[in-house]
């Protein structure tokens, strides 16, 4: 299970970073998205895949979930989550300041 | 006692919640702003005093025991620069309603400015390394907003790079940390530094440690990774320019400093090798972008780059002796790197133009601020005695004896370089004809002198007081050659 998602996870990074390196801010944008997926279900699976048992360390129950992957992926979705809508917000604000979504035209010189 | 640690960051944070609420009543926001800045300054101050003579202050969040909850440490480097945050954020409150519009500043400006202190802190305090990213996206998220303020064509433009580029980079850093918990089973940074002994594969572990520096050197912007901080760093506002390059760049520095001599220190001949090629590249090529512009705020922003290189240097060295320089240097980047983006914004203000060769005679329209830019040159060059020089004499002495000859050269023709750039801005913007048809501002001059000469004074203090600051930079430097002493200060053994 756990190469499984490892491959899902690189599958992930591999189209985000393809993704990223387009010239579309709206096409950059979902690259990011994709990495930070990718980034999660690596966290998740890094923390060893068992299923069927609770998350609770209490005297006496030996088959437990570890629970400290579930609550850094939390934190870290959240955060993604945030972060990818300012993105998309500054791209829409950006492309109407600067009149084109290309990143290629978005260079600018050194004196203004 | 404990408690006092978290107090640096939960000041700011809920000044910066607080400030958040009547952003358009300018008088109240900016006396507020002044008060808690000075405030967090005095309270920062008597938590470095207590480190001092007690020891470390560890406290576990929520009474969660060491490895488990979030621990946040107050050791002495911490707190030492924690301290020099403070002094920035002193200085950056009282120049802000000047150098500001009304409207930029109701644009809530003071609540990401104290979200910023508190993220800077927080990353300094942590001894937690997913609370670390946390704490990076809490500084990030501020420097977004803060990036972006007034919402330029070239603010917008600039800060999509950035922030896709910090994005990029902490989704790396999310990696790198479920690497580390994989391997050791823990993300707390004592336990972890207690655990990578006892790994088997130290190959895998050397693989995390590159990871990690990449995204550390990204943020530090450490060559080849610097290239998008001198356009990042020179479009927005002076203040938040000096916030950005006094502060942004020393925490991604403070974490390599911090991973590197407490964690990863298994293969030093692979990464502290591979810490000093990347020191003297950085060093040459952030010279050479400075002196490739006329544009002034890119020469500063430029000039962050090679002290980069000359902190690098002393973690690649790894000795006491280049340990110390490079808190010492850390200590005096902050500080001096403040004041020249504060004057650099004032001079931008008073002459109306960034060209360097539309500027001229300034001097004799602004005297004492032509000498103090003349000073910070020599501080920032590293002429004895001033504080620049102390850092790099500690630096040279470590390498010297490490028998690193090549560094030694790069970095004295570097500094070198870096003078000759600082003295073309003086030369061309203060030097020359005296205009009579130039609209002189004496009163906004005024206003821009008082933070800035009080940053300089510090810097030269720094400097021709070494002898006082010198042994707390030693027992740092001591005490990161040491790390069980970390190690057992959390988890209590």
């Amino acid at each position: 299970m756990e190469i499984i998602m490892s491959i899902v996870a690189g599958l992930l990074f591999t189209t985000g970073v393809y993704n990223l390196l387009q010239k579309q801010l709206l096409r950059i944008a979902i690259g990011t998205a994709l990495i930070s997926h990718g980034a999660h279900l690596f966290i998740l699976t890094m923390g060893g895949l068992k299923g069927g048992a609770p998350p609770i360390l209490v005297e006496g129950i030996e088959h437990y979930t570890d629970p400290l992957p579930q609550a850094l992926i939390l934190t870290s979705i959240v955060i993604s989550f945030g972060v990818t809508s300012f993105l998309l917000v500054l791209a829409y604000r950006a492309s109407e300041a600067n009149g084109t979504d290309n990143i290629e035209q978005l260079r600018g010189n050194d004196y203004e | 006692m404990s408690n006092l640690a978290i107090l640096p960051i939960i000041i700011p944070l809920l000044a910066g919640i607080l400030l958040a609420f009547f952003p358009k009543k300018l008088r109240l926001v900016r006396l507020l702003a002044k008060l808690i800045t000075i405030l967090n300054l005095a309270v920062v101050t008597y938590i470095f005093s207590y480190v001092r003579q007690n020891g470390s202050l560890v406290l576990e969040t929520g009474a969660w025991e060491a490895p488990f909850g979030i621990i946040i440490v107050a050791d002495l480097l911490a707190v030492t620069l924690v301290l020099t945050t403070n002094i920035i954020a002193v200085a950056a409150a009282f120049y802000a309603p000047k150098s500001l519009s009304d409207q930029q500043e109701a644009f809530y400006f003071y609540a990401f400015f104290f979200l910023l202190i508190s993220g800077v802190s927080g990353a300094f305090l942590t001894g937690d390394l997913f609370n670390l990213f946390v704490f990076f996206e809490v500084l990030l998220m501020a420097s977004y907003a803060l990036i972006v303020l007034g919402g330029g064509k070239a603010q917008l433009r600039e800060s999509i790079k950035y922030l896709l580029l910090n994005l990029f980079s902490s989704m790396l850093f999310v990696t790198a940390i479920s690497f580390v918990y994989s391997v050791v089973g823990t993300v707390n940074m004592a336990q972890i530094a207690e655990r990578v002994k006892d790994v088997d594969q130290q190959g895998i572990l050397t693989t995390v440690a590159v990871l990690l520096f990449f995204v550390f050197a990204t943020k530090a912007a450490v060559f080849p990774l610097y290239y998008w901080l001198p356009n990042s760093y020179s479009v927005p506002n002076p203040v938040v320019s000096a916030l950005f390059g006094a502060l942004l760049t020393k925490v991604g520095i403070y974490s390599i400093l911090r991973v590197f001599t407490l964690i990863f220190t298994h293969d030093q001949g692979m990464t502290h090798n591979l810490f000093l090629w990347l020191a003297g590249l950085t060093m040459i090529f952030g010279v050479i972008g400075a002196l490739s512009t006329n544009n002034v705020k890119l020469i500063i922003a430029y000039n962050i780059i090679p002290a980069v290189g000359f902190m690098l240097m002393g973690i690649g060295i790894f000795t006491e002796t280049a340990l110390s320089g490079t808190v010492y240097y850390l200590v005096h980047d902050m500080v001096i790197k403040g004041a020249l983006f504060l004057l650099i914004g004032a001079l931008v203000y008073l002459a109306g133009t960034s060209d360097l060769r539309k500027m001229g005679g300034l001097i004799h329209h602004y005297p004492l601020l032509g000498w103090l830019f003349f000073l910070a040159s020599l501080v920032l060059a590293g002429i004895p005695p001033f504080s620049g020089f102390i850092g790099k004499l500690l630096l040279l002495q470590g390498s010297l004896a490490e028998e690193e000859i090549t560094i030694v050269i790069v970095a004295l023709l570097s500094s070198l370089l870096i003078l000759f750039s600082m003295i073309r801005i003086f030369i061309g913007a203060f030097w020359g004809e005296k205009d009579e048809s130039f609209p002189v501002d004496k009163r906004a001059a005024k206003a821009f002198t008082g933070p800035i000469a009080g940053l300089l004074a510090l810097s030269v203090i720094l400097g021709v007081g070494a002898e006082w600051f010198y042994p707390a930079i030693q027992s740092i430097a001591e005490y990161l050659m040491a790390p069980e002493l970390y190690i057992d200060s959390v988890l209590k053994e």
